[in-house]
């Protein structure tokens, strides 16, 4: 794939531009408007970066509106958190301007940095203070399929080839970030933060997981079917 | 199949990393929006994204966001 070299947004999250060039796409113009005002210099470039700041705060408080019910423990009020995330997504989306390449309309790209960068400030947030559960915690909650008791001795051959798996087929590294993350719901940004990783880092690592847990079910003839395709 | 089995095993099908997920959101979103056929090809930059998004809850969560933000700003 042919992306642009990486640097760190605020959220310390990598960004690149998109894979896809709009050849056949004329840039509408809005984003046109806004490439060149911001791309400027004097008074009419600190307009735009006012503007636009104020299009990103406004994105940052939408996130925050459609996302704090996940955290129903948070209160008060988290303007805060919404400027920070705006700032910060104003200085990722400035360093990475030359990277907008119009496969998206603008505002909808710059919405994509403000997104980001509440989310992750939320989830953080959220887990302020909290320790991270990393031994399993979850099994109970699997449901039984509930088809007989054919179904309810697979179902239970699965939980333990799983178990097994996660024992014995992963690394320790491995099973810590995956179980972690698929079983203790532990947003995988906060873990981030704690282990002194990346979100991108950890997720290789999480896919890596999956890969071996499959193979080891495969391995036992279990292997569930969560889609009709092959193994990435 | 189970909510938490799924998270645990993933999609099972190529994916995106994060990063280029994040990169290719928008883009994804508009022709959502635009009710265009996503490239569905098994191998294809789209069907990627789409497994990624099954796969990451986190994204996952961000594409909701993001696919609502950019629809009501948009009406």
């Amino acid at each position: 794939m042919d992306v642009l070299p990486t640097e760190k947004a605020g959220s310390g999250f990598q960004v690149r531009a998109s894979a896809v060039t709009p050849d056949a796409r004329v840039l509408d113009a809005e984003s046109r408007a806004w490439l060149r005002d911001l791309s400027g210099d004097g008074p009419a470039r600190d307009d735009a970066v006012a503007r636009l700041h104020s299009l990103l705060l406004r994105a940052a408080r939408y996130t925050l509106s459609r996302r704090r019910a996940a955290f129903p423990h948070l209160r008060g009020d988290l303007e805060e958190v919404a400027l920070e995330a705006a700032d910060d997504a104003l200085v990722a989306l400035l360093t990475r301007l030359d990277s907008f390449r119009g496969a998206s309309r603008f505002t909808t790209w710059a919405y994509g940095f403000a997104v980001l960068e509440t989310s992750v400030k939320l989830r953080r947030l959220a887990w302020q203070g909290r320790e991270i559960p990393l031994e399993p915690e979850g099994w109970l909650s699997f449901a039984d399929p509930g088809t007989g008791p054919a179904g309810t001795l697979e179902h239970g051959e699965l939980l333990d080839a799983l178990k097994d798996g996660i024992e014995h087929a992963l690394t320790p590294h491995q099973r810590e970030v995956l179980v972690a993350v698929a079983l203790n719901d532990v947003p995988i940004d906060v873990l981030a933060e704690r282990l002194g990783s990346t979100r991108g880092a950890l997720y290789k690592t999480i896919h890596d997981a999956r890969r071996r847990l499959r193979a080891h079910l495969d391995e036992n003839d279990l292997t569930p079917h969560t889609s009709p395709e092959g193994d990435a | 199949m189970d909510e938490r089995l799924r998270r645990l095993l993933g999609p099972g099908r190529p994916e995106l990393t994060c990063e280029e997920c994040f990169a290719e959101l928008p883009r994804y979103v508009e022709l959502e929006l635009e009710g265009k056929e996503h490239d569905s090809g098994s191998d294809s930059l789209d069907a990627r994204m789409q497994a990624h998004l099954e796969g990451c809850a986190a994204c996952g969560e961000e594409h909701a966001v993001l696919r609502e933000l950019a629809l009501e700003t948009r009406e």
